[in-house]
């Protein structure tokens, strides 16, 4: 690592200034808890918003279960640090250590099925499905006994600030665990069916896990849940620094996933389905990628802002809220990562801070003409966004440079080089 | 032998068959595109499928690459049916194809196109790739320097960083060469390479379509109207009309055949200019 570019230096500069200026204004109290509120949430949204991006502006694939993963990744976190609270460590074995074991299995499914060309739809799915069942079977029924007390002597030996943040982690881990789980399981017979249905599917989902929140102590068996009364007693253990940190790490993984081959093979997807898999591209693994990945950073995002607000309600998770991304990624131009991350906080702060300020009460129930209204006019004035083609250069694709050695004259090459019209 | 023309050379006859095609049939509802096709290439060859608008061509490459499964019939490759195997496993097979109409990732640039085309082989997992190690950065740069070789042979080593969109007509229909042949195929097919050319640029293009196929050891199967090209560098030629095969053999021979001038004056297709 002699030779750090200067577009990485100016970034991780800047994304530093940024934390250390808003750690100091909270801490002051020139920011009080209303903006420190709107920032937090600014930057969730950003998360969900930029997983959305991944998804329909470099992946082509539109989008509106974002809410879905959003909600899922909130209330199992929430739910891991609940029954923390509660003297009770199962979140964090069935949503952490399940999860990995989910996923060990999943790795173990995956080479297994390799094996066979050509395995259907629906094996895969239902063979991944039963996995699933498996992995949280082996948790909730094996691991529980075996390792809860266990957990609770380690953790509870350890002072009580480390405690609390190792257990945040975890939680957070859980929620984005679960989120790219779910999605995965959901993608894998919906993304194949072609990208009309997959919108509409996506919207069905984020239904369903509204209904779902809404009789989570009913159907469900999640008392402390709620149902559709609201979740209260989650610990506000989200600060500057974890949001900051989730946000860098999502902005990082997105680039760096963006700029490797596989991104190369996600935009390909989106430019030409077709013609991508007749060179050789896995169209559906290279639409299932992206699908999880930017499930996962909204199962991230859905943590975070369940420990801010310490409280979670299914009416905030509703289908008319999973709009939210999908316009702030219209205005913040599709493929445009730098796009995303600013209109997230824009959004926010306009909508959720500076409206309600000044505007009298009521205007809220007008958002739902406004945001149509507004979408639309975007989509036909400014479809490239606002910033249009702008990406703050560490995010930019990078250009290969010329080759300096100059190859022997090849045939044909005199009479490529003029340009004839055809 | 099926699917091929009497009296090729022994030699050529001698070699290992490549591509064999046997009993096509392709039912689009009740249009029959496709009818009973054989066809059966050798490795080495570079031959030509001809045939008027709508005869199946296109369709018969369609079938090949596993775009469409066909109602009837067997498509093997060194021996492997390929019936049921999906296209990009087709692909990494070994067989590569251009489209009709140019289907470039027009938005992205003249080097990605080509490195695309690596992707199954990249090297590197998706972890390297996010953590960015030192297998990412080497394989990253072998790849981009394998790419910047490729399209200098093709005149398009300047033209890396331009939107594959923003080239000139001629240079698209290359970049799509290049792309298809950085999949690294034994057999390359061609739907209409020459189409929207003038005549020097047809030469260029024949010149090129020799050079790739000695450089990269290919076997070329070719769909072309501009018969400048056929006649020129196939060494025999399959003729299609209405979705049957109605002539085969030598380019001389397949010119004067009645039937043939028959099914392309019978529907003013300009052949034989
Ligand atoms: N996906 C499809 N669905 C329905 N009909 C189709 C489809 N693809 C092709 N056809 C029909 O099959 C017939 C053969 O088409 P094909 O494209 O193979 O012809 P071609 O020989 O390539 O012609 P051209 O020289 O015009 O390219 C045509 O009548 C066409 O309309
Ligand atoms: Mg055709």
């Amino acid at each position: 690592m002699k030779n750090i570019k200067k577009s990485t230096l100016t970034f991780f500069g800047a994304m530093l200034a940024i934390y250390i200026i808003v750690q100091l204004l909270l801490s002051l109290g020139v920011l009080n808890n209303f903006w420190r509120g709107i920032i937090f949430w600014g930057a969730a949204i950003s998360i969900v918003a930029l997983g959305l991006n991944l998804i329909y502006g470099f992946n082509g694939q539109f989008s509106l279960g974002q809410y879905g993963f959003y909600a899922l990744g909130a209330y199992a976190a929430a739910d891991v640090t609940w029954r923390w609270l509660n003297e009770d460590p199962s979140g964090i074995v069935v949503g952490f250590l399940g999860s990995a074991v989910v996923l060990g299995l999943y790795a173990l499914v995956a080479v297994f099925l390799r094996r066979f060309y050509n395995v259907r739809v629906t094996t895969r799915f239902l063979a991944y499905l039963l996995t699933t069942v498996l992995g949280y079977g082996i948790a909730v029924i094996g691991l529980r006994p075996l390792l809860e007390p266990l957990l609770l002597t380690v953790l509870n030996a350890l002072p009580p600030a480390v405690t609390q943040q190792i257990v945040f982690f975890l939680a957070l881990v859980s929620g984005a665990a679960i989120a790219g789980i779910a999605s995965f399981l959901f993608g894998i017979p919906v993304l194949s069916l072609g990208s009309d249905y997959f919108g509409i599917a996506t919207l069905g989902f984020t239904i369903i896990v509204k209904v779902l929140l809404d009789n989570t102590d009913t159907i469900l068996p999640f008392p402390e849940m709620k149902g559709a009364r609201g979740m209260v007693g989650i610990p506000q253990w989200t600060t500057w620094t974890w949001v900051f940190l989730c946000f860098l790490l999502v902005v990082v993984v997105m680039r760096n996933l963006l700029h490797s081959s596989t991104g190369r093979a996600i935009l390909s997807v989106r430019e030409d389905e077709r013609a991508a898999e007749l060179v050789g591209i896995d169209v559906t693994q290279a639409k299932l990628l992206p699908f999880v990945v930017g499930s996962v950073f909204a199962g991230l995002a859905g943590g975070i802002r369940a420990h801010d607000l310490a409280f979670l309600h299914p009416q905030s998770f509703n289908f008319i809220q999973s709009f939210n991304p999908l316009i702030i990624v219209v205005f913040g131009g599709l493929g445009s990562m730098t796009g995303t991350m600013i209109t997230g906080f824009l959004w926010i702060l306009l909508l959720e801070g500076a409206l309600r300020l000044f505007l009298p009460q009521g205007f809220e129930t007008w958002r739902f003409v406004v945001y149509p209204l507004v979408l639309l006019i975007m989509m036909l004035l400014r479809p490239e966004g606002l910033f249009g083609q702008y990406e703050f250069p560490y995010l930019k694709r990078p250009l290969a440079k010329l080759r300096t050695r100059s190859a022997s004259p090849q045939p044909g090459e005199a009479a490529a080089s003029e340009e004839v019209a055809p | 032998m099926k699917g091929r023309p009497e009296g090729l050379p022994a030699e050529v006859e001698a070699r290992p068959a490549l591509l064999e095609i046997e009993g096509l049939t392709q039912f689009f509802d009740n249009l029959r595109a496709v009818h009973n096709f054989d066809l059966t290439l050798r490795q080495g060859e570079l031959i030509g499928l001809i045939g008027p608008n709508g005869a199946g061509k296109t369709t018969v490459f369609n079938l090949i690459t596993g775009v469409y499964q066909p109602s009837e019939g067997s498509i093997r490759f060194r021996g492997m049916e390929l019936l049921g195997i999906p296209s990009h496993e087709i692909i990494q097979l070994g067989i590569a194809r251009t489209f009709q109409n140019i289907r470039l990732f027009s938005k992205l640039t003249v080097l990605d196109n080509v490195r695309i085309a690596y992707h199954p082989h990249a090297g590197y997992t998706l972890f390297d790739g996010i953590v960015r190690n030192k297998a990412y950065r080497e394989q990253e740069d072998y790849l981009t320097e394998r790419a910047q070789e490729f399209l200098a042979i093709f005149g398009l080593e300047q033209r890396q960083n331009d939107i594959a969109g923003s080239l000139p007509y001629g240079l698209q229909r290359r970049l799509e060469i290049a792309r298809a042949l950085a999949t690294d195929p034994e057999l390359l097919i061609l739907d209409e390479p020459a189409a929207g050319m003038n005549p020097q640029e047809i030469d260029a293009l024949m010149e090129l379509i020799r050079f790739i196929r000695q450089q990269f050891n290919l076997t070329i199967l070719l769909v072309e109207h501009r018969m400048r090209l056929v006649m020129n560098i196939c060494e025999w030629i399959t003729v299609m009309d209405f979705g049957e095969v109605i002539a085969r053999g030598v380019p001389a021979a397949v010119r004067d055949n009645p039937l043939v001038v028959e099914a392309y004056l019978g529907r003013q297709t300009a052949f034989l200019k």
